[in-house]
């Protein structure tokens, strides 16, 4: 008995190492999965950016696959991407949506003159409402939606030429042979 | 120090006003203000992780202060309100959280603990009869006892 004590710190120690280590293994709590894929983009009726007043509802975003990346002239990751996104627009022809979050116009329509446009149209969520209804909490966000306008892939963070290549090119591609 | 007290209170109800211009919110009853405020202290801050939305700061925050505010102005029941949230920020996003196969663990550990506890107790007790002593050690004990006064 006495002996077989001798072992309790012991084993103690290896439980809490396993736990530990498990806690390890466990994604990035901040890694939110988004309860919205494979549910339709939510609806919405926002201005487009420099349209004069011309606005965009969902049913602007149907009819082929789109990117929707959610980005601001006040995020710096944003930017940091941004070369990726001119470069996927440029070799792939994907229709790049943009999704300008609690920004101000002005300024975003002289971020995207200066920096380059990657985006086939930007709807302007001033608010951040639309930011809401997609589950962004924090720029940039992209979403991958079908034609059909229902949300199936979600990326949190910049788009890198890894991100493109590992996660939503094959997302785009189990799109084409359901 | 009677002539300081008036500035500084003139800075409370400044302070006093300013908080109500956030967090007032001039819903149209007390009741209807209550629940809101319960609520908000119901949900973490998807953004600063130990906040709740009522006591968080961020532009996220405040987002989902006014998500909330409208869906009790549309009339949404406490659950559907949780639900709304829940599904786009996930269950990070409630500090309740439900029982899941994540979590089964964190739920059950207090009663495995005390299942635990409950054994080494019944185990100790069975020992101690054991531990006591004889009737003629306890009489060596106390005779110890009286030749070392």
């Amino acid at each position: 008995m006495t002996r077989a004590r001798l072992f309790l710190p012991l084993s103690a120690f290896a439980a809490l190492a396993v736990f530990l280590y498990l806690g390890f293994t466990l994604r990035d709590p901040h890694l939110l999965p988004s309860a919205l894929l494979d549910k339709p983009f939510p609806d919405f009726d926002l201005p487009l950016l420099g349209a004069n007043g011309k606005r965009a509802t969902r049913s602007s975003l149907t009819g082929e696959v789109r990117l929707v990346n959610v980005w601001a002239t006040w995020c710096p990751t944003c930017l940091a991407e941004h070369g990726e996104l001119l470069g996927i627009g440029a070799r792939t022809g994907l229709s790049i949506v943009g999704v300008n979050y609690k920004d101000d116009a002005a300024k975003a329509v002289d971020w995207l003159a200066r920096y380059g446009d990657p985006y086939d149209f930007n709807v302007v969520d001033a608010n951040g409402d639309l930011g809401v209804e997609l589950g962004v909490y924090g720029a940039p966000e992209t979403f991958l939606v079908d034609a059909d306008g229902f949300i199936r892939y979600k990326h949190v963070g910049a788009v890198t030429a890894a991100v493109w290549r590992e996660k939503l090119e094959p997302a785009i591609q189990s799109l084409d042979t359901p | 120090m009677k002539r300081y007290a008036a500035p500084w209170l003139l800075i409370g109800l400044a302070a006093c006003l300013g908080a109500s211009a956030i967090d007032g919110f001039d819903l149209p009853d007390a009741e209807t203000a209550a629940r809101y405020q319960r609520l908000i202290a119901e949900f973490r801050c998807p953004k600063c992780l130990n906040e709740s939305l009522a006591s968080s700061g961020a532009p996220i925050a405040e987002d989902l202060r006014r998500a909330v505010r409208r869906l009790i102005e549309e009339g949404g029941s406490d659950d559907s309100i949780r639900a709304y949230l829940q599904e786009r920020y996930g269950n990070f996003v409630l500090y309740d959280p439900p029982f899941t196969p994540a979590t089964w663990l964190l739920w059950l550990s207090p009663l495995v603990l005390a299942g635990v506890a409950l054994v080494i107790l019944i185990w100790a007790a069975r020992r101690r009869p054991a531990a006591s002593l004889t009737v003629a050690e306890r009489e060596r004990a106390e005779r110890l006892l009286q030749n070392a006064e």
